[in-house]
């Protein structure tokens, strides 16, 4: 079990209201994102869930029980922190096996669920060592592991994988998502990376200034956006966001239309432009094109290595079925 | 400083610092190492000659040396027990968020401002004395028979005085400790179900277990010398006489410097063995 229910849930600090009501509902066994830019309150949000802040109004249902007043060791949850937060004078062994500890759990047991969970996460080589003798990727697997011998009803994941390097992240990506699919238990992972909720997510909660802009499976967001801040921040690399008279043309305030949906012609193209920048990844190549008549830089992204340099000419074609309209609330008109 | 000539310079400039500092410590050393071995009696006749190690054997087999050991072991460790355990406390409270924590601040680490002499004199007349003491009048309030402190309970009396005085640096330097604990650590025992005393217990302490070790260093090495608060409170009377205040008792008031400077060869002897034993620590908990 593990439903996370928030009912009119708000955030206060001082004056300033960070979380305005919200209602979320995180079924169980799902794995959920929220996913924003910073400051947009969703490690609030998490904190909130986790009980490590009071909110202000509102409550928090934990598979269907009220937790509005639980303290956070009650609720059955377990975080991961952005830092690991693992504490730096025990051993793997000790940190993992604190929260049992903590809960007067008999040794034995607790010595086959430490090992278990090394077991799981490749531990075992260095479960005597000190956080500080890790590596970063290892100590992550600390944290997790520390989380997992709780046995929660939902892990909370905050930010975990920011602090890796980027082929790091990669890999620990994958062992989360094998790790859900392994455990089948609840999981809400805060990051500002849209790249990590398109991959790991069942579920993704874009948040915006503390207000859940668009709730929806991954490819739910990417092809139906629900407006336009939804838009320009899911998918890499951006949406062309297109206003003026080009948008007029189409009976919208907005238009957009995705770099890999746009097609780069020989000639006659709707739009032609002069090559900026050229992004060469080998598989793709991103092109930013300027003075195409459009008051924005257009951004084109090409199968294989075409040979465009700077300034040279580019003729573009949208595809038309693929362009998203939004009106002058930046809302989607379907 | 890497190539030969920046070396050789960099030594030719810190010579004189290195040379100035090196007399200031070993003319004293070993005039007093001279003088422990001479017969030297400055207003009964002056250097009288070599005294082989007379002064030695006298100084240890006073029947005032042993006491005057254990009086200054107990004042030490007293005073480490009381600055470093309410150091902790007046930390952890400090590091709470409250309105005019600045001033707080400051206020708590003002008894360190003010000098040994003007301390202890101020605790002796205006808490301890038994007429008109703050603490007199505190014990007659309630009823009570006012304490004669400095003579009925002399130990703990000069105790509380150095304790005053040092407890602000331990606050500080403990202070200082506490604020870099990562508050996510913290709050990670929080969610594993860990009561605030086992995060205490569990991560505070050995976080602070650093700062403790320094300041119980830095604190031995200058309260094995105190001496104003006991001049000018007891004069050494009533078992507070240290095995500082004996060595100038010897030297000034029985006019025996061979005697004294062989009691100061012993401080410092002393004083190595607590500074050996206590680096042996820090070595482990410093890493």
């Amino acid at each position: 079990m593990g439903q996370i229910e928030l009912k009119q849930v708000t955030k206060s600090f001082g004056d300033v209201q960070v979380i305005p009501p919200l209602d979320l509902t995180i079924h169980d066994g799902e794995f959920t994102v929220f996913v924003g830019p910073s400051g947009c309150g969703k490690s609030t949000l998490l904190r909130l869930i986790a009980g490590l802040e009071d909110i202000s109004s509102g409550h928090i249902e934990i598979d269907g029980k009220d937790a509005t007043d639980l303290v956070p060791a009650k609720r059955g949850l377990a975080m991961v922190f952005q830092s690991y937060a693992l504490y730096p004078h025990m051993s793997v062994r000790k940190n993992i096996a604190f929260p049992l500890r903590m809960a007067k759990m008999d040794p034995a047991e607790i010595d086959r669920r430490v090992n278990a969970a090394a077991e799981v996460l490749n531990l075992a080589d260095y479960i005597d060592r000190r956080p500080g003798q890790l590596s970063g990727g290892q100590r992550q697997r600390v944290a997790i592991g520390r989380a997992i011998v709780r046995e929660p009803s939902a892990f909370l994941f905050d930010e975990p994988l920011s602090n890796l390097d980027a082929a790091l992240r990669v890999g620990m990506r994958m062992e989360i998502s094998e790790l859900h699919k392994k455990l089948k238990t609840t999981m809400v992972y805060v990051t500002h990376d849209q790249v990590e909720a398109m991959t790991m997510a069942d579920k993704i909660v874009v948040l915006q200034a503390g207000v859940i802009e668009q709730v929806g499976s991954p490819l739910e967001l990417y092809r139906r956006p629900r407006n336009t801040f939804v838009a320009g921040f899911i998918g890499s690399p951006k949406m062309n966001l297109i206003g003026g008279e080009e948008a007029a043309k189409h009976d919208a305030a907005t238009i957009g239309i995705r770099p890999e949906h746009i097609d780069v012609v020989e000639s006659d193209g709707m739009w032609q432009g002069s090559v900026g920048v050229a992004e060469h990844l080998g598989s793709d190549t991103f092109f930013h094109i300027h003075n195409t008549g459009l008051t924005e830089t257009i951004t084109v992204r090409a199968i294989g290595d075409i040979n465009l340099t700077h300034g040279d000419t580019i003729h573009l074609n949208p595809r038309m079925h693929e362009l998203h309209r939004f009106d002058a609330q930046g809302l989607r008109i379907d | 400083m890497a190539t030969k000539a920046s070396r050789s310079a960099a030594r030719l400039m810190m010579a004189p610092a290195v040379i100035l500092l090196l007399g200031w410590m070993l003319v004293p050393l070993i005039m007093t190492l001279w003088f422990s071995f001479r017969v030297y009696l400055p207003l009964r006749g002056g250097d009288q000659g070599w005294a082989g190690f007379d002064n030695y054997i006298r100084f240890v087999t006073s029947s005032a040396f042993w006491p005057s050991v254990q009086t200054t072991l107990i004042i030490v460790i007293g005073v480490l027990a009381i600055t470093v355990i309410f150091g902790i406390l007046i930390a952890l409270l400090l590091d709470q968020p409250i309105w005019g924590q600045g001033v707080v601040r400051i206020l708590v680490i003002a008894p360190f401002f003010v000098m040994p002499t003007v301390s202890a004199l101020v605790w002796k007349n205006m808490f301890m004395d038994p007429v008109n003491g703050l603490f007199s009048h505190l014990w007659r309030f309630f009823g009570a028979e006012p304490v004669s402190w400095l003579s009925d309970a002399s130990l703990p009396s000069i105790i509380m005085i150095v304790s005053w005085q040092w407890l602000p640096f331990a606050t500080l330097i403990l202070l200082t400790a506490v604020q870099s604990l990562d508050s996510e650590q913290l709050e990670a025992a929080e969610m594993d179900g860990a009561p605030w005393h086992k995060r205490f217990w569990f991560l505070v302490l050995p976080h602070l277990s650093r700062a403790i070790t320094i300041v119980i260093l830095i604190q031995t090495i200058f309260l094995l010398a105190i001496f104003a608060e006991i001049f000018v409170t007891t004069g050494g009377a009533f078992g507070t006489r240290t095995l500082s205040y004996l060595i100038f008792q010897r030297v000034l008031e029985s006019q025996n410097v061979g005697l004294g400077s062989a009691g100061g060869v012993y401080a410092i002897i002393l004083a190595n063995i607590v500074a050996i034993f206590l680096m042996r620590i820090v070595g482990k908990n410093l890493d």
